[in-house]
């Protein structure tokens, strides 16, 4: 009986749901749990559009490329610059149509495929309790002793893993190489993604971690905790910002054009420190959060576009990899 | 010849379900790509690691399961249990729980550092060994132990009364058995270990554990190479056909004969200080990683939300599902054939099945609402090959023992199953339906493109909260799906420790 009352109780919310148009947004699997993003952005936009926004998570340009032009999707919200490049190429997205004048990214932007709307840069994070000096440029570490212990994230599977061996590229042009050679006895292990790395580190396995220039906002604001901060370089920092993207076979693109609209509005924007832990793409620093106006944050930011990273990408990733095989 | 048409439909359907999917990547793909310079190295390191894990988990499983076999203890029915339980636990949690232990802030350098000897550095293969022997040798023993119980205990009676020798009683009763179980036990864990991707890489320490299955991720999710992938994954499966066969030439059947199903007598003082060493190590080397998952997620467990306790009801649907599904898969395949033929279920890379499952699917139904369904299947195909791996040497020796009397008496088939072959099967059935109920929950296999927004599975929470900086709720929801996995498990395999 209770299932009946359930399953009516199902039929009777679909109902509700079903005058109203729908926008279907692909995003990925972290965005859409409690914890993530998606059910504030949900949330706003169907305030205003009067429409059903919803998300569907996963792998999201695999999963396009799969589909091509029957997807489902009016709009891919999470992509990062690795992959601008092939999304571009594919032909499946359309211009975002969108004013960049509000944007208050450290670089200049203007793109007119893909939307940014937060942002960060890579950092080595550390726990000021048990680092006491921590390293003050990229030299320093590079040639701190070697019981620091750093976990990092694998560049051919995971993006900031990817970031990394592109801002020691940066940083080190034809000498990455030996940079390398000098790091490898002091990293600990690589791991497939974020969420393993970050969780050694909390664990006390890692002195410091790859992570972002952000991740200490979310100590200091979820859990009160000011002792997580990230070791800034004068060297520079590499870049890493999150994408929005139109799907040019969408049947609801007035829809999907409010929605592009939407995310760099203040709504959007303000909420979003907060609901992913970063940096707004589009809001004055006095309108961040507290929390986030603690951040160590760098002077300088290194970037490469997406046919500089796609040229140098093999080759970076073969300097680490051969000095880590060592 | 009813039996004989099941067991083609069951292969069938196994055989469509391994090939079809990477078929349809190729065709998709227009032909394999090619191999680049770092995949030879792979190759050579993903075949060595997964020969030493399966090595050292099958010899180090024969003493710990001859002493459980022999012992009674309090606390062994828990032990027994607790063997299923690293098997299923997710990867992440897993290794999180054994660095908790060995890793550089673990309690082996806590404990050595106050001694002033020298650090244990886990990172290298040796660490991959260890966490890979972590997860199998408790299974190969379980396996093994199994095939232990199903001596009639008549024959130990015999043996003793014959006055023989240990060596003589384990040349006659006991080397058998282990010709008979290992090399297949062998085989499922060397493929197994071969798809190990997350595990080789952390505790490998870097870029020199490079197993093929990294190599598929990469080129299929950041190079978006269908034909690279399908290529590295029939290497893969390669690999695990030829493991296969040559466990398939190593085995031998057997011919213990039928007997009466009484207790195994009790053995005396005789090498009770060697069962008892054995016994503890396993003990120690499985309960402290296991111990700390559970201290690491009690604090966690306060944090869960609705969405955490939606995913664990999922997850036990699920897990039903995939074992009623996978048991009625096995029994018509339970044959040295089938099992051969299950082992590339396992060998088959999940990215490429979940990709070649999409593209069939796709043009007839949104892949979003088959989610679950996908999943369940996915997760009985996956643990078929551990359920034939129980079930088929006591199927075998059920139809060798009491075939000829059943004919004899003229049985029909309804009537062979009801009244002889599933009560007789009954102990490996509980265990292979307690470990596929339990793999199916911890299993996350295709997930990544067939993730449906309101059905979420409670090993993808645990990723999910770990990407919102959940490391605590993460640690929460791993127990929970420790207990749940643990709890199914107990359940089915009951049944199966009946008298054990």
């Amino acid at each position: 009986m209770k299932a009946l009352t359930f399953a009516a109780g199902l039929f009777a919310a679909s109902a509700a749901l079903a005058d109203d148009a729908v926008l279907t947004v692909y995003a990925p699997d972290y965005f859409t749990s409690e914890w993530g993003p998606g059910p504030k952005i949900e949330e706003l936009f169907e305030a205003r559009c009067g429409c059903d926004l919803q998300f569907k998570p996963g792998d999201l340009l695999p999963r396009l490329m799969l589909e091509g032009e029957r997807t489902e999707a009016d709009v891919v919200i999470g992509l990062n610059t690795d992959v601008t490049k092939k999304a571009r190429e594919s032909g499946l997205f359309a211009p975002h149509g969108t004013d960049l004048a509000g944007l208050t990214l450290p670089l200049d932007w203007n793109d007119d495929v893909f939307l940014p709307f937060n942002y960060g840069h890579t950092a080595f994070i550390y726990d000021t309790t048990k680092v006491d000096a921590p390293p003050a440029s990229f030299e320093d570490l590079v040639n701190a002793p070697d019981d620091l212990r750093l976990v990092i994230q694998d560049p051919r599977s995971s993006i900031s893993g990817l970031a990394l061996v592109l801002w020691v590229q940066a940083v080190y042009g034809e000498k990455a190489g030996e940079a390398w050679a000098k790091l490898a006895p002091k990293i600990v292990t690589v791991t497939r993604g974020w969420s393993e790395s970050y969780g050694l580190f909390t664990d006390g396995e890692a002195d410091m971690v790859l992570s972002y220039t952000t991740s200490p906002a979310y100590h200091i604001i979820a859990e009160g905790d000011e002792t997580k901060k990230a070791a800034i370089f004068p060297e520079g920092h590499y870049f890493m910002v999150e994408l929005a993207a139109k799907v040019a076979s969408s049947d609801q693109p007035e829809l999907a054009q409010s929605f592009m609209d939407f995310i760099l509005t203040e709504d959007f924007q303000g909420m979003i420190a907060t609901g992913n832990w970063s940096i707004p793409a589009a809001l004055d620093q006095a309108k961040w959060p507290e929390g986030f106006q603690k951040l160590n944050l760098p002077e300088k930011v290194l970037f490469y576009s997406e046919d500089e990273a796609a040229a140098l990408r093999d080759e970076a990733i073969e300097a680490w990899r051969s000095a880590l095989s060592q | 010849m009813a039996q004989r048409a099941l067991a083609i439909i069951a292969g069938s359907a196994l055989a469509l379900l391994t090939l079809g999917p990477i078929a349809v990547v190729l065709l998709r793909a227009e032909g394999f790509g090619s191999f680049r310079p770092g995949d030879l190295d792979a190759v050579r390191f993903t075949v060595w690691q997964a020969f030493l894990s399966a090595l050292v988990s099958c010899l180090f499983a024969v003493p710990v399961a001859r002493a459980l076999a022999r012992r009674r203890f309090p606390g062994r029915a828990v032990l027994v249990a607790l063997l299923g339980a690293p098997f299923i636990l997710p990867v992440i949690v897993a290794v999180m729980g054994l660095l908790a232990v060995f890793g550089g802030a673990g309690l082996v350098n806590t404990v050595l550092g106050a001694l002033g000897l020298a650090r244990f550095d886990i990172y290298g293969l040796h660490g991959v060994v260890l966490a890979h022997v972590f997860f199998n040798l408790p299974l190969a023993t379980r396996m093994l132990l199994q095939g232990w119980l199903a001596i009639p205990s008549e024959r130990f009676r015999l043996a003793a009364s014959l006055n023989l020798t240990p060596r003589a009683t384990f040349l006659v009763l006991e080397w058998p058995l282990i010709r008979r179980v290992l090399p297949s036990a062998f085989a499922v864990i060397f493929v197994i270990c071969l798809t190990s991707f997350a595990v080789a890489l952390t505790l490998g320490g870097g870029p020199r554990a490079t197993t093929v299955e990294l190599a598929i991720y990469q080129a299929m999710r950041f190079d978006f190479d269908l034909g690279r992938a399908a290529l590295l994954a029939m290497v893969q499966l390669g690999m695990a056909l030829v493991a296969g066969m040559v466990a398939w030439r190593v085995s031998l059947g057997s011919g213990f004969g039928a007997g009466l199903d009484r207790q195994t007598p009790h053995w005396g003082a005789r090498g009770l200080w060697f069962d008892a060493f054995w016994i503890g190590l396993v003990a120690v080397f499985l309960l402290l990683p296991l111990g700390m998952v559970i201290l690491r997620g009690l604090p966690g467990l306060w944090l869960l939300g609705s969405d955490t306790l939606r995913a664990a009801g999922h997850s036990l649907l699920l897990a039903v599902a995939s074992t009623t599904l996978c048991l009625i898969w096995a029994l018509p395949l339970a044959t040295r054939r089938g099992e051969l033929l299950a082992l590339s279920s396992i060998a088959l890379s999940p990215l490429v099945l979940g990709t070649g499952l999409f593209l069939i699917l796709r043009p007839f139904v949104n892949p979003f609402s088959m989610a679950l369904p996908v999943t369940g299947l996915v997760n009985a195909l996956m643990a078929l090959p551990f359920a034939l791996r129980i079930l088929r040497p006591e199927a075998e020796a059920i139809r060798s023992d009491f075939g000829r009397l059943a004919q004899t008496i003229g049985l029909t088939p309804w009537a062979w199953t009801r009244l002889v072959f599933l009560p007789r099967l009954r102990r490996p059935l509980g265990f292979a339906a307690g470990l596929t109920a339990a793999l199916a929950m911890g299993d996350l296999g295709v997930i990544a493109l067939f993730a449906d927004p309101d059905r979420a599975t409670l090993p993808l929470q645990v990723y999910r909260l770990m990407g919102s900086y959940q490391m605590e709720a993460a640690a929460g929801a791993s127990l929970l799906l420790l207990c749940l996995s643990l709890g199914l498990f107990w359940i089915l395999d009951r049944g199966g420790r009946v008298g054990a």
